[in-house]
């Protein structure tokens, strides 16, 4: 078990050094700079800029300069937001970004196992019927479909929730984002909850356990859901990659100030530093999150736990 | 696989009357995208100063309401389906070949090759590809081709793997040793023996990419990451409805409806047919 873990853990680092280094090149390579405006700079001008951020230097000096600094997590001055540097950035958005993502992993995971069980002790009936049908829109819908939908009937028509903007501790702002972002991974871990709580709740031991006497409820929440939530285990890791996928269009459409609209920001740009910091920190959270997602996994099904 | 397993499943999926109304819908929206322009006088780039973001109506000719600059909106909505659906059959392509290609040579070789070639796809799946994405296409820039290949270089992992393993259970099969025996050399084992064995599989694969692709590269064109102006994707018809939606409801439902639309019914004629084939599979 922990020499598996150290094993993911020792094939995580290199990855990351692949990303930063596969990004920083083609980053470097891509046509167009920071200081390319409408107005060309004069000459003189654009020479002081490139010397003062170093891109007057060699690639591999510049290379070799910026790993130094991201090992002592500095990822440099922005480009585009001059007063800023990106570490400061990514600090000022990460807490918002990862409240979002948090909220909306949570409530995909309750809604949905919620929402499975209820269809699958309902099986074939209207409710049923009904949940995977909306499961089924749930997963097709495009968030930023989703989101301008969202945005358009609670707060342009009914004016229950703002539109988009931000406001520090208000969390009015929060909610429709996080349900844009909550809904399809819920929808998906619906119907993997329906379709192995039915499974189980077929099975010899869940029969033994309702003869012997047990009430509903103990017999779901003790004996059935247990191993009908495995499979979400599973598809834990997927869904924390949509989210923070989704994280990117969500925070651009509301105007949620966090770590994602920085990288759309930041692209469209061509926000060199900013760029690399944005997708360090993304792949770091991505690659340590599924170490995470793969840890408790393991802790849930006792066939991997005893198999090392 | 003989005739009699395609008319099976060919019979099982006429049962299945949701995937039967999908391919119906399917058909309706692609027709209707082919078409565009022949079913309405406008065109997708003309501007209309006289009708500026008027709402959808059928006493003049913007059936779908126009936009900011007065565009027809039913002529973009079906050109942006059009360029959507054109990019989502050429990347799925793309990933078809490499996949297949791929997936098979390392299930036939087996062994040490194919460890190799498998360890380098849980690489790449571990790695967070939708930032390299966005960093090609920042490189790329407005080359469509390259949007292509950016994205179908992206989707073949999953139909590597698949293929693979179909690949490694059909190397068992009597009839591969019997060609192997016969004396045919590995490539041609592969294409003549393997691959089409593979066929019922990777088309529902292939199925189930074309919405993961469209819904891929309108995802970037609404960030303003993928097609770009004055041509219209339903990603970027999508961002400008979003912008004016408080004023012009109809800029982004119109888009919207039409990209939820052909991505549940290209999704449910994907299930539909991996059921009809599985079954079939099954009675095989």
């Amino acid at each position: 078990m922990m020499r598996y873990f150290a094993a993911r853990l020792a094939w995580a680092l290199p990855t990351l050094f692949a990303i930063l280094t596969l990004t920083f090149f083609l980053v470097r390579t891509a046509p167009g700079g920071p200081f390319d405006e409408e107005r060309a700079l004069p000459p003189d001008i654009r020479r002081n800029l490139d010397a003062a951020y170093g891109l007057d230097q060699p690639l591999w000096v510049q290379f070799g300069h910026y790993l130094a600094r991201v090992a002592h997590g500095d990822f440099g001055p922005s480009f585009k937001y001059r007063d800023f540097s990106v570490t400061e950035l990514i600090a000022q958005g990460f807490p918002i970004s990862a409240g979002l993502g948090i909220s909306a992993m949570a409530l995909a995971l309750v809604g949905g196992i919620a929402a499975g069980t209820f269809a699958a002790l309902r099986r074939r009936e209207a409710g049923d019927r009904l949940a995977m049908a909306a499961a089924v829109l749930g997963i097709t819908v495009p968030t930023f479909v989703l989101l301008p939908f969202l945005a358009l009937v609670f707060g342009v028509y009914l004016k229950w929730l703002p539109v988009a903007g931000w406001e520090p501790g208000s969390l009015r702002y929060f909610v429709l984002p996080v349900l844009a972002l909550a809904l399809p991974p819920l929808a998906v871990i619906s119907r993997l909850t329906r379709a192995s709580m039915i499974e189980v709740l077929d099975s010899d031991y869940v029969r033994t356990a309702r003869a012997k006497g047990l009430s509903p409820a103990a017999v779901i929440w003790r004996h059935a859901l247990p191993p009908a939530l495995i499979p979400v285990a599973g598809y834990l890791a997927p869904a924390l990659a949509a989210i923070m996928t989704g994280s990117l269009v969500v925070e651009s459409i509301a105007g949620l100030p966090g770590i994602g609209r920085y990288l759309v920001q930041g692209a469209l740009n061509r926000d060199y530093t900013l760029v690399l910091g944005m997708v360090v920190v993304y792949s770091t959270l991505l690659i340590l999150m599924g170490l995470i997602v793969d840890l408790i996994f393991a802790l849930l099904d006792p066939r991997v736990r005893f198999r090392a | 696989m003989s005739g009699g397993w395609w008319n099976e499943a060919a019979r099982r999926f006429g049962a299945d009357k949701v995937a039967v109304a999908a391919a119906l819908a399917v058909l309706v929206l692609v027709l209707l995208a082919l078409l565009g322009g022949a079913l309405n006088p406008n065109d997708a780039q003309a501007l209309d100063w006289s009708r500026i973001a008027t709402a959808p109506a059928l006493a003049h000719a913007h059936w779908f309401g126009t936009d900011r600059l007065g565009r027809d909106l039913f002529v973009r909505t079906l050109a942006g389906a059009r360029l959507s659906l054109s990019i989502g059959l050429v990347a799925t392509a793309v990933s078809v070949g490499i996949g297949v290609s791929y997936g098979a040579v390392a299930g036939y070789c087996g062994g040490r090759i194919d460890q190799l070639m498998m360890r380098l796809i849980e690489t790449l799946s571990g790695l967070p590809l939708i930032f390299f994405v966005i960093f090609l296409t920042v490189i790329v820039g407005n080359s469509l081709l390259l949007l292509f290949a950016a994205i179908g270089a992206v989707g073949w992992l999953t139909m590597a793997r698949i293929v693979r393993g179909l690949t490694l259970s059909i190397r068992q099969k009597e009839y591969i040793e019997a060609a192997r025996a016969g004396g045919l050399t590995a490539s041609r084992i592969v294409l003549r023996h393997v691959v089409p064995n593979l066929l019922g599989p990777v088309i529902v694969y292939a199925t189930l990419t074309i919405p993961q692709v469209v819904l891929f590269e309108s995802f970037l064109s609404f960030l303003g990451l993928g097609v770009q102006e004055p041509r219209a994707s339903l990603g970027t018809l999508i961002a400008e409805g979003a912008a004016e939606m408080e004023s012009a409801a109809w800029m982004l439902l119109i888009p919207g409806a039409f990209l939820t639309l052909l991505l549940l019914s290209l999704n449910l004629v994907g299930d539909g047919l991996r059921d009809a084939l599985d079954e079939s599979a099954h009675v095989r």
